[in-house]
């Protein structure tokens, strides 16, 4: 337990330590080595790298010298793992294991840059940036929900405190009113980030209205869209600014009990979110009488298991109360009766994420920020095929162009540019002509589409559009709980059809077969995902209705992505009959004299695309 | 193997910490999925042994433990191979040809996705999303992840685990 003196000193001093990273005490001979520690940089080795710097530093005695710090997520995936040395803020990407060595002696000791470590922008190597903010990856974007991933340790509560953290729930337990903290919230504009983008003061004000002896906060972790890892990696690299929100939460509607609902698939996140309760509680941030007022709170953990049904809100306070996470009809809606029959609100990471922000800089600043009806920011997990592939965080408004080409770096090899999903299982498709739409929700909205959660998957002209529609079809059918039959069973039966048009089976009348199956679902499913699900394959039909008519009318699929359409061919002024692909050929469909044309036997072959990849004269082609 | 799991015996040692799990959670408000997430962290699975004593534990039926067990993906009724295969079928590692690697591991070991070898050393399972999509397509053996996977590098990881 400590006191707000105390809390003032820890920030103080923290913040003086701190200070190399925000380009202050350049000359004091210091040095701090800051590694992501986020899952994708984990995966591809990081804490090894720690532990070889770690080990380095020991053995060359620099321990007051230099000092390594592990974070969360830096945003550019794709170049991990990532390593920011400070003062100098030089960016190294793609560190491994055997570079420390490097890195010590050039750098640290030598204070000369690993050249061969920087990222080299566009084509010429003359292009390198140096620093974190000269990426173009980093221009345009602007971060508030990530605001300290990347910049702290996300295991140590006092780097939170130094950077303002706790004084927003400072100032709300100290000098608001809950009727002022909802109307700020109110007047923010703040929209939920999970997907829906309900105004999150409105909701917070509902639940306050309501008299009831206990009330609940919950966190909705689930973050169930496959392919998106914006909360993720907030949880993974800021888990105190989510308690924060929680207790402010808390506080504006009369609960004093919280729970985070988070995927058991998160490992890492879940362990950073047990430390930093149990830091909160040891200061007394968390538990009763917080700062020395009559306001108590807490905050447990349940994990989810694995049923995307279970990120909608009915779905998922069932869950908790430890049943099959099945939805409820709505109303009762939560904030009257929720979870275990009690008023609930629930609110998604990203959006609580920006609450003590909100709360610090006021409502006109956050105002002020992105659109007139979308205010604020959003984060976006930027996955397919894109070159920085990763998180970015922008103001609501920017286009999809600049997010794909500034930020992401364009389509890789060279490939054109053919759709962006968002929204997951949820959304739909943007083709080329949309890419200039500022985004926010209504726009995405207007075009078929929705903002989702954030992840925003690019696709290029070698994906087929009939097979994504069908990949979302199969997950959402996959998914959905069984109680309603438009559901349960309606999905299936879309799903069928995509399966047979895919095939090359598609039938005339298919198409507006689909349409009334989805226009159905759409009206009578009992919850989101139901309601949602027909979107993908509404979308791709409204601007690939010609991929959907080559794959039925011509048996044909555009991309060549449909195995059971596509038809692997040697041109044989092409082939040498050097013999490669009937090496590799798993099945032995290719056989032919060597120095001359080999063929393929199409009724062997699995269409597996090996022969493809490894012929060297190109000779062989897919139709 | 039984649909509703398997009666392999279970020793006496792993029982006991069951039961210890059960008493810590049994007076929590929505108890039994905890109870759950933590017997498998132990036994790898929940066989039916397991699943009785928990309901008994609880006071619920077992229609009711296994109605929840078998609602959520996570939960395994049977044993996993000794290298347990995960490729993620998430929207990310799909576009970049995910979908290709899980077909090349179905035809390298024999069996589908959702099964194990009959030497119990490998089995497959699809995830969706294992939160590295910048590496995409990933796979994941136990708890080494792979990325960047193409078809072609399949014998190679494989083999790592003979
Ligand atoms: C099928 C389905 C899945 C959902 N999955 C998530 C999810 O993974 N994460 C999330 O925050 N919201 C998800 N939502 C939205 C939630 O129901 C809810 O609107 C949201 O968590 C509220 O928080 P917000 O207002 O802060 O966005 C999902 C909704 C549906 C219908
Ligand atoms: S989609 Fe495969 S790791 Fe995210």
């Amino acid at each position: 337990m400590k006191s707000l003196e105390e809390l003032n000193e820890i920030r103080t001093k923290t913040a003086e330590k701190l200070g190399i990273r925000m380009g202050k005490q350049v000359d004091i001979g210091k040095k701090n080595i800051l590694i992501c520690c986020g899952t994708g940089c984990t995966s591809s080795k990081s804490p090894k790298i720690i532990e070889e710097f770690n080990k380095q530093i020991k053995e060359k005695k620099l321990e007051d010298k230099v000092e390594v710090t592990k974070t969360g997520c830096f945003g550019l995936c794709a170049r991990g793992p990532i390593v920011i040395v400070y003062p100098e803020e030089t960016f190294y990407t793609h560190v491994k294991p055997e570079d420390v060595t490097e890195i010590m002696e050039q750098d640290i000791i030598g204070g000369n840059v690993v050249e061969r470590l920087l990222v080299k922008e566009g084509e010429t190597s003359d292009q390198i940036a140096h620093k974190l903010h000269e990426l173009g990856f980093y221009k345009k974007q602007m971060r508030l929900a990530l605001r300290n991933c990347g910049r702290i340790n996300p295991e140590n509560i006092d780097e939170y405190l130094a950077f303002d953290g706790y004084e927003a729930l400072q100032k709300v337990l100290l000098e608001m009113t809950p009727e002022q903290v909802v109307e700020t919230m109110l007047a923010s504009g703040l929209r939920g980030r999970g997907g829906a983008g309900f105004p999150t003061g409105r909701k917070w004000d509902f639940a306050r209205k309501v008299t009831a002896d206990q009330k609940y906060v919950c966190c909705n972790a689930d973050e169930g869209d496959p392919g998106a890892f914006m909360d993720r990696s907030v949880l993974e690299g800021d888990p105190h600014s989510v308690l924060e929100a929680m207790a402010i939460a808390g506080y504006a509607i009369g609960a004093s009990q919280g729970y985070i609902y988070v995927r058991a698939e998160y490992p890492i996140a879940v362990e950073r979110l047990k430390i930093a309760i149990n830091q909160a509680r040891e200061y007394g941030i968390l538990g009763n009488n917080i700062f020395g007022t009559d306001f108590n709170f807490d905050i447990d953990l349940r994990l989810g298991a694995g049923a995307f049904v279970c990120g909608e809100e009915t779905a998922l306070m069932t869950s908790i109360e430890g049943k099959r996470g099945e939805p409820r009809t709505r109303p009762p809606f939560p904030a009257v009766k929720g979870l275990f029959g009690k008023p609930t609100i629930l609110n998604n990471v990203e959006t609580l994420a920006n609450v003590p922000q909100i709360i610090i800089n006021g409502a006109e600043w956050f105002k002020n920020i992105g659109t007139e009806k979308s205010s604020g920011t959003k984060v976006f997990a930027l996955g397919g095929k894109i070159k920085n592939t990763g998180l970015v965080e922008v103001p609501m408004g920017t286009t999809l162009r600049e997010i794909i080409y500034d930020i992401g770096g364009g389509i890789p090899n060279g490939k054109e540019f053919k759709a962006a999903q968002t929204g997951g299982p949820s959304g739909g498709c943007i083709p080329k002509e949309h890419l200039d739409t500022p985004i926010d929700y209504d726009s995405l909205m207007a075009i078929g589409s929705m903002m989702g959660s954030g992840g925003l998957i690019v696709m290029d002209e070698d994906n087929c559009m009939v097979d994504i529609a069908k990949f979302f079809l199969e997950f959402t059918q996959d998914e959905s709980c069984g109680k309603c039959p438009p559901c349960r069973i309606g999905t299936k039966r879309m799903y069928q059809i995509l399966e047979r048009i895919t095939e090359g089976k598609g039938k005339e009348g298919d198409i507006e077969e689909l349409e009334k199956l989805a226009q159905n679902i759409k009206r009578s499913a009992l919850c989101g995902l139901g309601q949602t699900a027909p979107n993908p394959v509404l979308s791709t039909l409204k601007y690939f209705r010609d991929e959907y008519e080559a794959h039925i009318k011509e048996k044909r699929c555009p991309a060549g992505a449909c195995k059971g359409l596509t038809k692997y061919h040697i041109n044989p002024d092409l082939c040498k009959g050097c013999g490669l692909c009937a090496r590799n050929c798993p099945v032995g469909a290719i056989t032919g004299e060597v120095k001359s044309p080999h063929t393929i036997n199409t009724d062997k072959c699995v269409k597996c695309g090996l022969c493809m990849s490894k012929c060297p004269f190109k000779a062989i082609e897919k139709k | 193997m039984s649909e509703k799991g398997t009666g392999i015996a279970i020793d006496a040692a792993k029982l006991k910490e069951i039961e210890k799990i059960i008493e810590k959670h049994k007076n929590e408000g929505g108890a039994l999925i905890p109870i759950l997430h933590e017997a498998q962290d132990l036994l790898g699975y929940l066989p039916e042994e397991v699943q009785k004593m928990i309901a008994k534990g609880l006071n619920i039926s077992l229609a009711e433990v296994y109605g929840v067990a078998t609602f959520y993906s996570r939960f395994k009724l049977n044993p996993k191979g000794k290298y347990n295969i995960q490729v993620c079928l998430g929207t990310a590692c799909y576009v970049k040809g995910s979908d290709k690697v899980l077909a090349k591991i179905e035809e390298t070991l024999g069996i589908k996705t959702g099964e194990t070898t009959p030497d119990g050393k490998f089995s497959i399972e699809s995830a969706r999303c294992v939160g590295a999509c910048g590496l995409a397509p990933v796979m994941v053996v136990n708890e080494e992840v792979y990325g960047k996977v193409t078809p072609d590098m399949v014998k190679d990881i494989l083999s790592k685990y003979e």
